[in-house]
């Protein structure tokens, strides 16, 4: 597997970062050793072997191998007062109360 | 220091209740050592003394009135930058949290308190915990206590180095794929990863959610397990934490450790290993053979696949995770003329190298068409690496292993090559990505006096035979062998 500029720049775009040129010919050249790496995984054959997408307790035996089909254990979802709305919006670059404000997101 | 040698919980406790010293007095005392020592290791990034002398006071108010003590009473402790202290600023070691100042505190850090402990500050980490030698950190490298020119281990440097320095009894540290145990190793002391679920992660700053936890660093057996009792348990904030009881672990530790089944595992001790390394953590399973352990050879075969499988689970995660940081709520933000203009800029100049690379890897394995080739192939692979666990743990009690292929090395020794880096978590990551507990402890060093750590790794909530086992071996001599 072989990561090309496009990719990069592709892939920055998706996670919201903006590289200059030198920047996306270093992670070209970082990235594709780490997936050339990374690609060892190929290897193993992994049919009929279950993901394991979950690892809290509930849901991951004593063994450590994951419990098909169980769900978490969650706690009832009910209303609590928060009143934490100044103290969160304190911590805001930018906010009118009880908002925060960013630039024009729509364009008319 | 007490006059016996650096301060121990015990030994604070003992001063506290004859009345040789008040909480304020040794919190003032380690302040003095922080102001002295921490110019040269960096190993705080920030000191909460108000905090500080607040909980001091409150605890020599107790003692004074004859109150029954917490079992962390007037303890001073140190917490990762990562780990959410109400009123004291918490960076993650990121420009884009530089002035961050959370509402809330963690409820490890809560609990320590209740206890009685004493937080003198936030410890220096990798950005978002994201590395292995502390030289990630935006606000500068922290220097090992043993060898100023060389790293401490990350990502929880700091920790490892404050506690090691003896500039906190204890610290709180997180582990992600090593970041407890490998710093634990290269700074020469106790470094505890608890099993998944165990510790609350209520205010802790997600990096990778199925992975990370919290978890002690202190100078001796005694002291880890004093920490880990406080902050172990449920907690209804998180709702990873387990519902499962916490027992005493104090009591646990002391019995005999003859006839426990130490597995080693000979993937651990292969290619690329350093010999003083192998030859010490070698000797290490032999004295707990001397000590009654029956030691039996191991094969776990996924253990290769296990660094490939983690940067890619890791870096995924990571990629939603740190979604959050768009100059909208909180942190950074640098204007833009559209919202996504800001949020590219934010991010450009917020996070740094090894983030941005992180999350690029992270986003391109959990992108369209690469998904299943990459992210659903990592958690089939994984699901392998815990069963190789699983089947052990059949026949074997604990495993024992080095912690890190090699001692602690030089500053800037591999901060160009990225896969050298990742590849000091090797045996590490492998507990991890499994979900079960597991301690470094030292075990000697090297001729030329750098730390060497061997890694106790055990079932799922088994935190009290991992102890047990730590215990055995330091009363035996082991951490200097």
């Amino acid at each position: 597997m072989t990561i090309s500029r496009e990719d990069v720049l592709r892939v920055a775009e998706l996670a919201h970062l903006e590289l200059t040129p030198e920047e996306a010919e270093l992670y070209r050249g970082q990235l594709d050793e780490i997936l050339n790496y990374i690609g060892k995984l190929q290897q193993l054959d992994v049919t009929n072997v279950e993901p394991m997408t979950q690892m809290s307790s509930q849901t991951v035996a004593a063994s450590g191998e994951p419990r098909p089909g169980a769900e978490s254990d969650l706690r009832e979802d009910t209303l609590l007062p928060c009143h934490i709305a100044d103290a969160v919006l304190e911590q805001a670059p930018d906010a009118v109360k009880p908002f925060f404000r960013v630039p024009r997101v729509i364009e008319r | 220091m007490s006059a016996g040698g650096p301060w121990t919980i015990a030994s604070i406790q003992t001063s506290l209740r004859t009345k040789k010293i008040s909480a304020r007095e040794i919190t003032t005392e380690f302040y003095a050592d922080i102001d002295r020592r921490n110019p040269s290791l960096n190993a705080y990034l920030a000191l909460s003394r108000d905090r500080a002398f607040a909980q001091a006071d409150r605890v020599d108010v107790a003692t004074a009135c004859g109150e029954k003590l917490g079992p962390l009473a007037g303890v001073p402790i140190a917490v990762k930058d990562v780990i959410n202290t109400a009123g004291v600023r918490t960076t993650c070691g990121s420009k884009i949290l530089e002035t961050y100042v959370p509402p809330y505190d963690a409820t490890a850090v809560a609990r320590l308190e209740k206890a009685g402990a004493i937080i003198l500050g936030k410890t220096n980490c990798d950005e978002f915990a994201m590395g292995s030698s502390n030289e990630n950190s935006a606000y500068g490298p922290v220097r090992n206590p043993a060898a100023l020119d060389r790293v401490p281990g990350g990502s929880s440097g700091g920790s490892a180095a404050a506690v090691a320095a003896g500039l906190a009894v204890a610290a709180l540290g997180t582990d992600t794929g090593g970041s407890i145990r490998q710093p634990g190793a290269c700074c020469g002391i106790p470094a505890m990863m608890p099993t998944y679920g165990r510790v609350s992660r209520y205010g802790l700053i997600a990096f990778a959610s199925s992975l990370d936890r919290i978890g002690p660093f202190a100078r001796n057996i005694a002291d880890a397990t004093a920490v880990m009792s406080v902050i172990a348990g449920h907690d209804e904030n998180d709702a990873t934490s387990a519902a499962v009881s916490v027992p005493d672990y104090a009591a646990e530790i002391e019995p005999p450790v003859a006839e426990l089944r130490i597995g080693v595992p000979e993937e651990y001790f292969g290619q690329g290993i350093d010999a003083e390394v192998k030859d010490k953590v070698l000797a290490g399973i032999a004295l707990l053979e001397k000590l009654g352990c029956r030691r039996v050879p191991l094969k776990m075969p996924h253990t290769e696949y296990a660094i490939a499988t983690y940067y890619i689970i890791a870096t995924a995660e990571a990629s939603s995770n740190l979604a959050r940081y768009d100059g909208v709520r909180y942190g950074l933000r640098v204007p833009g003329s559209t919202l996504i203009e800001m949020y590219r800029k934010t991010r450009e100049r917020g996070f740094g190298a090894e983030v941005k690379r992180r999350l690029m890897l992270g986003t391109y394995a959990l992108s369209s068409g690469y998904y299943d080739a990459y992210y659903l192939r990592a958690q089939k692979v994984r699901a392998l690496i815990a069963r190789d666990f699983s089947e052990a743990f059949e026949k074997v009690d604990a495993i024992v292993t080095p912690t890190t292929p090699t001692p602690a090395f030089k500053l800037g020794e591999k901060t160009s090559d990225p896969l050298q880096m990742y590849l000091a978590d090797i045996y590490t990551v492998t507990g991890s990505l499994s979900g079960i507990p597991g301690i470094s402890v030292p075990c000697g060093e090297t001729r030329g006096q750098l730390p060497i750590g061997m890694q106790i790794l055990g079932p799922r909530f088994s935190e009290s035979r991992v102890l047990q086992l730590a215990r055995a071996f330091e009363k035996a001599g082991g951490f200097t062998i």
